[in-house]
């Protein structure tokens, strides 16, 4: 066997030279630092996109997207087909750990300033993604057509339609029509498995290359106060056997997640039907919509609800940007500024998250 | 030379721009069948003049009912004077459908807790707009309601 093993190798390498490749990974190496757990996310991040591609892919195999089908195809997976209950627990379980975990590798990247020069295209690269990620959410979300997610994606791109110039026609555009009804779901549905997955896997075959390419940052903290090139551990095997030791935490949890808190399905959504009350985004959207509820109908002469769209807006290509207009940074001196602005986004986020689950 | 080295220039320029404008207008030939593929169709709204709502016996005092108007909701409303009324039931907030409230004698839209008072005027929450009104007609014991022209 193990012979055998060894011919197909050498048949491989004989082809495509893996000794260049082997020479690469030898050569790999992580830093070890005090700030070093911050590492982990992005991998538990990549871990858990492939779980929602693989459950994805397991669901669209019985999934039918028509708002007639939706629901009672949904119902069939959770009742009829053997673990369907299971793979849809997982893909919804999956899909909210994924955007945490995207959140915290997001928000160690800022206040290691890992985006300094020359990693801005990373940077710019994973902010897309978490954008997409939150659309992946937005549009999984109306897939099993039941009341709260019809409503809340009336709410949701009505919110859209409401930016000016360009709202109105991207809502339509979102809809497929005035209004959501069948036509919404089949075009949140090609978003959700086609659109979506394929322009964010170029983004992450790019994202991933630049991480190979050009090694792991290390915090500017560490570097201007020169405690680091002390430590460092290869990349592989010995980083990768961590990463794939907290992969298998993360399954566990995941499992025990799904079996414990099995996903709801709740009633089909009816558009003849009066809203019921409770209606919310999922969490992570909680902040956006909280910070929403503040703003006056009118601010002087711009509709309230229009102007806290607009500050996102600005606020987010803002955080798009910050390689660019963060030059302290990138010349290796402190910028206090980001850690306070990443500290006020954090405490924003958690106590908008909290008030809006409360409400 | 110097006039046959310029001569070139203008042929290599008018070249560039014969390519980068056929270049354009080809963008433009794929694009713009997919833009328009892209934009829903624009479907006729089912013209409806008038819809019976039901029968009075249907609605008692203080009750509300959403019915269907073309492929609007349309809230029709008994209140307890026995008087019918009926609003579209499109939250003008963000477009969330409407519920009657008995106990608290108001229409209530369940999404960001705006209010309406009876005559469809938005007196709380966050509803910028009145709800639209229709007209209400009883002939006999049948509710027609149809659109205030």
């Amino acid at each position: 066997m193990k012979n055998f093993l060894k011919r197909i190798y050498l048949w491989i390498d004989e082809r495509v030279k893996l000794n260049d490749l082997e020479n690469f990974l030898g050569k790999k190496y992580v830093p070890i630092h005090s700030h070093s757990v911050w590492y982990y996310f992005g991998g538990v991040s990549l871990f858990l996109f492939v779980i929602q591609v693989i459950t994805g892919i397991l669901l669209l195999f019985y999934y039918k997207a028509s708002s007639d089908l939706a629901f009672e195809s949904i119902q069939y997976i959770m009742s009829k087909v053997e673990f369907g209950w299971l793979i849809r627990s997982i893909h919804g379980w999956a899909a909210n750990l994924f955007i945490l975990s995207v959140f915290i590798h997001m928000f160690s990247v800022l206040f290691e300033r890992a985006y300094r020069k020359p990693r801005e295209i990373t940077w710019v690269t994973g902010i897309i993604m978490f954008f997409m990620a939150l659309g992946f959410g937005f549009s999984g979300y109306l897939l099993p057509w039941n009341e709260l997610a019809f409503f809340a994606t009336k709410v949701g791109s009505d919110i859209v339609g409401a930016v000016p110039l360009i709202g109105e026609p991207l809502k339509i555009f979102m809809r497929g029509g005035d209004d959501v009804t069948g036509a919404t779901l089949s075009r949140l549905f090609g978003f959700h498995v086609a659109l979506f997955p394929g322009i964010f896997t170029v983004l992450l075959v790019i994202h991933l290359l630049l991480v190979q390419r050009q090694g792991m940052s290390e915090p500017l903290e560490l570097e201007i106060e020169q405690k680091t090139e002390q430590k460092r551990m290869p990349f592989f095997p010995n980083f990768m056997m961590r990463d794939l030791l907290l992969w298998l935490i993360v399954l566990n949890l995941l499992a025990i997640l799904a079996v414990f808190f099995p996903a709801e399905l709740g009633i089909k959504a009816d558009p003849f039907a009066s809203a019921p009350a409770g209606i919310k985004p999922e969490w992570y959207f909680l902040f956006m919509f909280q910070t929403l509820k503040y703003f006056p109908g009118h601010m002087w002469f711009i509709e309230g609800e229009v102007l806290g769209i607009l500050l996102f807006g600005v606020a987010g290509i803002l955080w798009l940007l910050i390689p660019f207009w963060d030059v302290k940074s990138s010349k290796g001196k402190r910028n206090r500024i980001i850690t306070y602005s990443g500290i006020f986004a954090v405490i924003y986020i958690i106590v908008l998250t909290i008030l809006g689950w409360a409400s | 030379m110097n006039v046959n080295h310029s001569g070139g220039h203008k042929r290599r320029d008018f070249l560039k721009y014969l390519l980068s404008g056929g270049l354009i207008g080809f963008a433009g030939i794929i694009l713009y069948p997919l833009i328009e593929y892209l934009k829903p169709p624009k479907q006729r709204e089912v013209e409806v003049s008038s819809v019976l709502a039901g029968k009075t016996s249907d609605f008692e005092k203080g009750s509300g009912k959403i019915i269907r108007f073309g492929n609007k909701p349309v809230i029709v409303i008994n209140t307890k004077e026995n008087n019918f009324k009926a609003f579209s039931a499109t939250c003008t907030h963000l477009d969330c459908t409407v519920q009657f409230r008995k106990d608290m004698s108001l229409i209530w839209c369940a999404c960001h807790n705006g209010k309406y008072d009876l005559n469809g005027r938005n007196i709380s929450g966050p509803p910028p707009k009145p709800l639209e009104e229709f007209r209400v007609v009883i002939k006999g014991e049948e509710i027609y309601v149809s659109k205030k022209t």
